[in-house]
């Protein structure tokens, strides 16, 4: 049986502005200021971080220590999620969620968390000084930082079975899923001179499978940190994908990826298109060319579109949904929904792009960038499609331009409010979630497995939560309700 | 107001009288067009007037 697909995002996000210019100092501004609205911003605890530790068994080299960066800005909110800076730049990591659907309201909730934090931040500096926050993944510069997904996995299944079902996936999944890119930022891509491509991200990747995130980035990653048991669980942490402003398309690329992963859980490799030969090629190639017509050679030999690619992934997805009820992603409507719109928005891209403008976030950024150019007649390199491309992922609502294309709305505005400060009800977030706003004073460090107490005499208290599927409100509801007090819940646990 | 309901206001109310004329008559192509048209008008009042600073100001150190 296929392990139900808890899903979370993590996301980078471009910053600007500040006292100094320094990104790493208007990150810290941005996540402190948030921190401050909390009783208590609580610490996050690395003991069971292991970014080295590689999913093919291959030994790590000693540049692969988990990094303690306990002088960096960080922050637990009662939703579950965490809230810190990495790198040179603030970044939220949705709480665990159940569904697809679910975790595009957490990441929701964060585009909430972040525009917050920023008034907050904004409020204490000059003018001339405001800061102002990008959901992308590129500078246009060659500078690139991501959103990533993460699914639990079974961790029976063979690491090279993952590898094989999920290339042809994440190079093709660019035409329905892709954010949209003026021009390029890297001297091979530079070379084709594209007017725009449909993936953020596409071009910075280097290699089929590997370790890193920051520099020669696999298509594949194979960082094996299952942040729970791990004789039980894997955790697939995707960093190809694009940042999405359309939350169809995030809740597409969640669902989609989540459908593949159950299905080569449950029936194995058997039904799924050979890899492409190239595949870091094929990524390219893709990418550079938003009419689709290129085509990649899979291993089999065949000539293949990227759009091909995706049609077989969606029969393989649907039979097996079919035959199953792919309960694992998500209950039968929501595996509708999710088969429904990745279906349309293929169908939109190839034969009728404006009917899916609302939707695919390529789309919708191209059409602006077209009309814009049309309208003034300029070079495909001016300077304001740049200022188009980049200001669609403005998260401030006054400059905002994918606010404005009219993408279609999939939460309510008041659930998605209400995921800032409430947890998902079905994975250990709830537990997370609950002790931080129950018990501010006495959490004094959270991690994805564990939640640590201070009840300020005697040892700290460590909670494991090891399982993403116990921690939630149907198991721990009642004990909360019971425990007024950190130690009240703590002497629950213990007794 | 909340931050949704003004990310999610409508669409600029300029023109709207001229929109609805369109609309009653003109066929899907050209509704598109004048769609498009409200749109970048739009773009215009917000987009970042000193484009070439802005984005190349638009500068980020590398990350995941």
């Amino acid at each position: 049986m296929a392990l139900p697909k808890v899903v979370g995002i993590e996301t980078e996000f471009g910053i600007r502005g500040g006292p100094d210019g320094d990104p790493v100092t208007s990150s810290t501004l941005v996540v402190t200021a948030y921190a401050r609205r909390m009783a208590a911003p609580i610490a996050w605890d690395f003991d069971d971080e292991s970014p080295g530790r590689d999913a093919r068994d291959l030994v790590a080299g000693p540049s692969y220590a988990p990094v303690i960066e306990t002088h960096l800005a960080n922050a637990v909110l009662p939703n579950g999620a965490r809230f810190y800076v990495d790198h040179a730049h603030p970044e939220y990591s949705s709480p665990e969620c159940r569904t697809p659907l679910q975790a595009v309201l957490y990441d929701q909730a964060g585009e909430n968390v972040l525009r917050r934090a920023m008034l907050e931040a904004n409020a204490e500096l000059a003018p001339a000084q405001h800061i102002g926050i990008y959901k992308n993944n590129s500078d246009g510069k060659g500078n690139s930082y991501g959103c990533h997904e993460n699914y639990l996995v079974r961790r029976d299944v063979a690491f090279r079975d993952l590898v094989a079902a999920m290339v042809p996936h994440f190079v093709s999944r660019q035409v329905v899923v892709g954010a949209g890119k003026v021009g390029a930022e890297l001297e091979y891509t530079r070379a084709a001179q594209p007017a725009f491509q449909l993936s953020q991200r596409a071009e910075f990747f280097e290699e089929v499978v590997g370790l890193e995130t920051t520099l020669r980035r696999p298509i594949i990653n194979t960082r094996d940190e299952p942040h729970g048991d791990p004789s039980r669980f894997r955790r697939l942490h995707v960093i190809i994908g694009d940042a999405n402003l359309s939350p169809v398309a995030s809740a597409v690329k969640l669902g989609a990826t989540a459908l593949l992963l159950a299905a080569l859980e449950d029936e194995g490799l058997a039904a799924f298109p050979p890899p492409p030969r190239d595949p870091v090629a094929a990524l390219r190639s893709v990418a550079l060319d938003p009419t689709m017509a290129t085509t990649i050679e899979l291993e089999s030999g065949v000539m293949w579109t990227a759009w091909d690619v995706q049609d077989c992934l969606w029969h393989l997805a649907s039979d097996y949904a079919a035959r199953t009820g792919a309960e694992a992603v998500a209950e039968p409507d929501e595996v509708a929904y999710l088969l429904g719109q990745w279906r349309e928005m293929l169908d939109g891209v190839r034969d009728d792009p404006d009917a899916v403008a609302d939707r695919v976030d390529w789309v919708a950024k191209r059409r602006i960038v077209d009309g814009y150019r049309a309208r003034y007649d300029l070079a495909p390199t001016d300077a304001r499609l740049q200022a188009i491309d980049l200001q669609y992922h403005d998260l401030d609502p006054a400059r905002s331009l994918a606010a404005r294309v009219g993408l279609r709305a999939l939460h309510e505005t008041a659930d998605i409010a209400r995921a800032v400060t409430s947890p998902p009800a079905s994975t250990r977030a709830f537990f997370r979630g609950q002790c931080v706003a129950r018990y501010p004073d006495d959490v004094v460090a959270a991690n994805w497995d564990s939640v640590v107490f201070d009840l300020g005499t005697g040892p700290l208290h460590k909670v494991p939560t090891a399982d993403p599927l116990r921690g939630t409100a149907a198991l721990t509801a009642d004990l909360f309700a019971h425990a007024p007090h950190a130690r009240d819940l703590l002497a629950a646990l213990e007794g | 107001m909340s931050e949704q309901e003004r990310i999610q206001r409508p669409k600029a109310t300029r023109d709207r009288d001229d929109v609805v004329d369109v609309r009653t008559e003109a066929s899907r192509g050209d509704q598109l067009k004048a769609d498009l048209d409200d749109l970048l008008d739009e773009i215009d009042d917000v987009l970042e007037e000193n484009a070439e600073e802005f984005v190349r100001n638009y500068i980020q150190k590398g990350g995941q």
